[in-house]
């Protein structure tokens, strides 16, 4: 038989529901697999080993009541930018190290009501702000397949905990590239669904116009069954959309004949490593021989998606941490003199480095005189690359290239430079200043480390990028390969 | 886009940021680089476009009627804060 931690949630769904396994067995098994890895891989903040083992024990209860329910005593990891009631939500940051959350997030509530069991919050980029990890005030996470790289970010504690099969799924977030950059790295699944598809209420803001929460898991079919708990109308949070989720796992199997898809010209470019561009252009031939025809596109204003971003996002950062003041919540400085040295030393030692970086780029960008000459520069290029990618989908149904220009490089090797740093989500930005969903699946391996293929649609396509990256896994085994030691 | 000493200073008191001095020069060299990055944008025309308001084509932000929904939680939410006495949040003086 199969070990548990290698069984995809659609596989342990089945084996819960025929009592070949109980949720308590399996809290149990991936908690022990948790804390065998957890100083090699660091990829969680808080591991939650009481409470899972109560949640496992009240699922299997309602399993037993005779409970029907796909998610029920499946074990999950959150990444630690979602509240979790009573317990200490930290988004990676020195400032919320002893914030304990007075309630749920959205989409913890969701998925905890259909009975997934919360086994830890997984460790990330401080205030997701990172694309390697490195920035977390609780130390780097490390990539499964090479301990020396790094995992990607900012959820590289979900990628590197799904990879490394401690927990079957976890929740992450994209504001650039955050779901997307680490699931590739790491040689996972991650889907970053359309903007306002997933509730961010309780989800620790960063970039409100760029946000979403999404999912890593090992399959495309794993994350189309999650996201039909997770995904939904809420009204605590002013961006949810009030559309209808649809049945994502119906749809899974269509044949994908027929199948326009648009090879993204610009990131075939000179950035890109040329062994990864070959393992995408080996995924695509896999989707031709599907009846998929392919022609590339061209969206002309794509190469400014990173200066835009770096306008928006520090902007929109520096508005929503100035929540932190060191008053209500979060880390106050020792002996402030007056209010004015309280919140310049609260908000000076409670943030690092890279988090100071964006909300200072993101005041100057913001402040006076300045706000024509950037900010509304920057949101008006920004509909240029928005209306470039409506264009691409007046012609074709799904755009395809590289979730990243590399696979995962070095611990150390680009923190010395923030701008190195940021190209690194030079591909997976676009969807973010569109809105659009786009899901990153594993296509094979470089040197030994993964590479992931991008696949973007239009607003609300979820069911046709699940249908196109399961259709994919069913012909390839990209995705069921664990790194070595730790199959 | 090249930002010296005072620029970083100005934006860290506006950012409510103390910096220590050793920290100060990688800022400045950091923040000139990201600013050199961001003049990319000049290279785009974008003299008949308007500046883009919300990722979803047509959506607006939603509003909820003015009305009281949360009930009092004081005493949960002030678990979190760093001071408090007799249900007040205390901070440095103020006014002398």
């Amino acid at each position: 038989m199969t070990a548990l931690h290698e069984l995809t949630v659609a596989e342990l769904s089945k084996a819960l529901r025929t009592r070949t396994v109980s949720s308590v067995e399996l809290a149990r098994a991936f908690l022990a697999r948790i804390e065998q890895h957890q100083q090699g891989l660091n990829a969680f903040i808080t591991v939650l080993r009481e409470e899972a083992l109560a949640e496992a024990a009240r699922a299997d209860a309602r399993l037993a009541a005779g409970e029907e329910g796909a998610v029920i005593g499946v074990p999950i990891a959150h990444k630690d930018i979602f509240c979790t009631r009573g317990q200490r939500t930290t988004c990676g940051s020195r400032m919320l190290a002893n914030f304990v959350s007075p309630y749920d997030a959205t989409v913890v509530e969701r998925l905890r009501a259909a009975g997934a069991v919360t086994v830890g919050k997984t460790n990330m980029d401080e205030f997701a702000m990172g694309s390697s990890n490195e920035t977390s005030y609780f130390g780097p996470v490390r990539n499964p397949w090479d301990p020396a790289r790094v995992p990607g970010g900012s959820s590289g504690g979900s990628a590197a905990a799904v990879a490394a099969r401690l927990a079957p799924a976890a929740t992450a977030t994209d504001t650039g590239g955050s779901i997307r950059q680490p699931a590739a790295l790491c040689g996972v699944t991650g889907l970053k669904p359309t903007y306002g598809r997933v509730s961010r209420f309780g989800m620790i803001a960063f970039a409100s116009s760029l946000d979403q929460g999404g999912l890593i898991t090992r399959s495309a079919e794993d994350s189309a069954l999650l996201l039909g708990t997770m995904a939904g109308f809420d009204e605590r949070d002013s961006t949810s959309v009030q559309l209808p989720v649809p049945d994502y796992c119906a749809t899974l199997e269509q044949p994908l004949k027929g199948l326009k898809i648009g090879l993204l010209k610009e990131f075939f470019d000179e950035g890109l490593d040329p062994d990864s561009a070959q393992r995408i252009r080996d995924g695509l031939e896999v989707l031709r021989e599907q009846g998929a025809t392919l022609k590339e596109v061209s969206l002309p204003n794509l190469p400014l998606s990173v200066p835009t971003y770096y306008v928006v996002a520090p902007a929109e950062c520096s508005s929503n941490l100035a929540r932190f003041d060191g008053v209500r919540y979060g880390y106050r400085c020792e002996n402030p003199r007056d209010l004015l040295d309280l919140y310049q030393r609260s908000r000076g030692e409670g943030f690092g480095a890279e988090v100071k970086r964006r909300i200072m780029t993101g005041t100057y960008v913001l402040s006076a005189g300045y706000y024509d000459a950037y900010y509304l520069k920057a949101q008006r290029v920004r509909a240029l690359i928005s209306a470039d990618f409506e264009r691409a989908f007046h012609e074709i149904d799904v755009l395809i290239g590289p979730t990243t220009p590399t696979p995962a490089f070095e611990i150390g090797a680009k923190t010395a430079d923030p701008v190195t740093m940021y190209l690194n989500d030079i591909y997976t930005i676009g969807a973010n200043l569109a809105g659009l969903p786009a899901i990153s699946v594993p296509c094979g391996l470089v040197r030994g480390l993964p590479v992931g293929m991008q696949i973007i649609g239009p607003h609300f396509s979820e069911s046709r990028l699940f249908n196109v990256a399961h259709r994919y896994q069913l012909e390839t085994d990209w995705h069921r390969r664990a790194p070595p030691g730790f199959a | 886009m090249s930002l010296n000493r005072q620029d970083i200073d100005k934006i860290a008191l506006l950012a409510r940021l103390a910096l220590t001095e050793s920290e100060v020069p990688a800022y400045v060299e950091n923040l000139s680089r990201i600013m050199a990055l961001v003049g990319e944008l000049e290279r785009a025309d974008t003299s008949q476009v308007e500046p883009m308001a919300h990722p979803l084509p047509g959506q607006r932000q939603r509003l909820r009627a003015d009305e009281v929904t949360a009930g009092d939680q004081r005493e949960l939410f002030q678990r979190n804060a760093p001071q408090v006495e007799a249900g007040l949040y205390l901070v440095p003086r103020v006014l002398e």
